[in-house]
């Protein structure tokens, strides 16, 4: 079996969700919630999980059908409790995948162009994002890399802050904006750089430092340590047993092997 | 006793709210929602109503009916079909005004208005445009600190909707489901509560005793009760029932085609709530709807 970039793209999660802390690990998406699944399975045993609706389980649901009580929980915590538990405790990481997001990690899910009263696109609204953004940890994953996602100046609304001197109130608490990892289909990208710029720290087989750059709204700053890993068997075997229709397989464009055939 | 006997037909209902009236909607976008009494609404002529709702279609239906001066809102959705399709052409269309919050805001401006203050302080919103869009103040602690935050405004409610599974004459309800969302917080933040369910019985005591854990708000805040069996059709209402996809999808595709609801109001709204069950398959066609998969 050919190994796909949408399983590397999982391990690259499972990566960048790597705790020894014990924390509610929220996944939205296929690709961002077999990463979360995988990384508590193997080195992040710590990571806590929801069954998609209420329940805490121990035993990541696996995607796609399966029987309605075809979870164990070993635990609640309902959207009714949610900002009390784990939002607005710190006790969280998650990873979205925004419409826009641009060179000061600011996300936009909220609508594009146009103005408040009248946009131009209406998308979903502001959700949960900005309260995830100012109290605990946050990833991103990007399936389209592209410069209508990472946008050049700012994005047309702002759902979830970023660290954007321009947009700081004197006496304000932005300690706990805490921006981690950026996966996308080209490359691995954090917020190591000088006042927290976004670097590309690893990019997927095949693919240059300039490919990304083109595809980028913002000067990305090159932190290339090598090429994200490929998932190892051990990896693969679990990500199969969470994904067992293969959901995986229909995120990305065209179902990719991690390693471009020559 | 009578003053305690808080049953009305949801028309008894819908008769003590008014024109420009502040309603609060329970439930969490397409789940619990008090469709029956939303479609009550749909068939009265109340108009310019501010609508505070973690939206569904609720909100879609509302808008789309020219219902709505005014929506507060952190999302509006559908779930598997994220984008809820009538609310995005009102809103694209200009025809609303908004406030749009994050969904932790949402809940603490409830529980400000609930606690009867007018504000709760909260980082969220730092940082973002909800703050300066949506014309909300800051205040500074008076403590040594001196932090700056976000003073969400209270929530206050004329009228709150909600759907449960079980409610008795006097009030006291019962609602079943692995999750409630907020609905506590719109019955404590609201003047009046108004409170359907899929069955009525005289006294909770009597009928489930075993289940009174399941009275998340208490009947001192519930001034109205009425049964409406699949009150919450299409939307969730576990473990009753699921939400009805099918249904989405249809209302989904009509507002592509014909894409105005006038033309289609008589079928997603139905004459009367009999009317309308009898045309998605009945009430057994709503207790056999698959609960959702997450």
């Amino acid at each position: 079996m050919t190994v796909t970039l949408a399983e590397l793209c999982i391990a690259a999660v499972a990566e960048a969700f790597r705790t020894d802390r014990e924390l509610v690990g929220t996944g939205i998406g296929p690709i961002p919630r077999l990463g979360v699944g995988l990384a508590k399975l193997t080195h992040s045993p710590g990571l806590m999980m929801t069954d998609g609706e209420a329940y805490l389980v121990e035993q990541p649901v696996p995607i796609g059908p399966r029987d309605y009580d075809a979870r164990k929980p070993a635990g609640y915590l309902p959207f009714s409790r949610f900002f009390d538990s784990a939002v607005w405790t710190g006790r969280r990481h998650a990873m979205v995948t925004p419409t826009q997001v641009d060179q000061f990690g600011q996300t936009n899910l909220s609508a594009l162009g146009g103005t408040y009263e009248q946009p131009k696109v209406q998308m979903l609204g502001a959700r949960g994002f900005p309260g995830n953004g100012i109290y605990h940890a946050n990833s991103m994953f990007i399936p389209m890399h592209s410069t209508r996602v990472f946008v050049e100046g700012e994005v047309d609304r702002i759902s979830s802050p970023g660290h954007n001197p321009a947009r700081r109130i004197a006496g304000g608490n932005y300690s706990g904006i805490d921006l981690r990892k950026i996966v996308t289909n080209l490359c691995v990208m954090d917020f190591g750089g000088p006042d927290n710029a976004i670097r590309v720290v690893s990019l997927h087989p095949g693919v240059t430092f300039d490919d990304v750059q083109a595809a980028t709204g913002f000067t990305l700053i090159d932190a290339v340590a090598g090429e994200t890993p490929l998932p190892t068997s051990e990896q693969l075997d679990n990500i199969a047993a969470l994904d067992p229709h293969g959901v995986r397989h229909k995120v990305l464009k065209d179902n990719p092997p991690a390693t471009p055939a020559n | 006793m009578s003053g305690l006997d808080k049953r009305m037909s949801a028309a008894e209902i819908v008769g003590q709210l008014e024109s420009g009236m502040t309603l609060g909607i329970g439930g969490w976008g397409p789940r619990r929602k008090p469709m029956a009494l939303v479609r009550e609404i749909l068939r009265s002529d109340l108009t310019d109503l501010t609508i505070i709702s973690y939206g569904g279609p609720d909100v879609g239906m509302l808008c789309a009916a020219g219902k709505v001066k005014k929506l507060v809102f952190a999302f509006v959705s559908l779930d598997a079909i994220p984008l809820e399709p009538w609310f995005r052409k009102a809103r694209e269309a200009g025809q609303i005004k908004i406030l749009e919050l994050d969904e932790g805001m949402f809940q603490w401006g409830l529980k400000a208005a609930a606690f009867q203050l007018p504000f709760l302080p909260t980082r969220v919103g730092l940082g973002t445009d909800l703050v300066e869009l949506g014309g909300l103040k800051t205040v500074q602690s008076p403590y040594e600190d001196g932090e700056v935050m976000v003073a969400m405004p209270a929530l206050k409610l004329d009228a709150a909707l909600i759907h449960v599974h079980r409610c008795d004459h006097r009030g006291n309800v019962q609602a079943l489901g692995p999750d409630t969302y907020y609905d506590e917080w719109f019955a404590k933040a609201a003047d009046k509560a108004f409170v359907s369910c899929e069955e009525l019985v005289p006294a909770m005591e009597d009928a489930y005793p075993e289940d009174a854990q399941a009275n998340i708000f208490e009947r001192c805040f519930v001034t109205g009760v009425t049964e409406a069996k699949g009150g919450a059709h299409p939307t969730s209402m576990p473990p009753a029932y699921g939400w009805d996809m099918g249904w989405f999808k249809s209302y989904t595709g009509a507002a592509k085609d014909p894409g105005d609801w006038a033309s289609v109001q008589a079928q997603m709204v139905g004459a009367s709530e009999e009317d309308y069950l009898a045309s998605v398959g009945g009430i057994d066609a709503v207790g056999a709807l698959p609960l959702p998969i997450f």
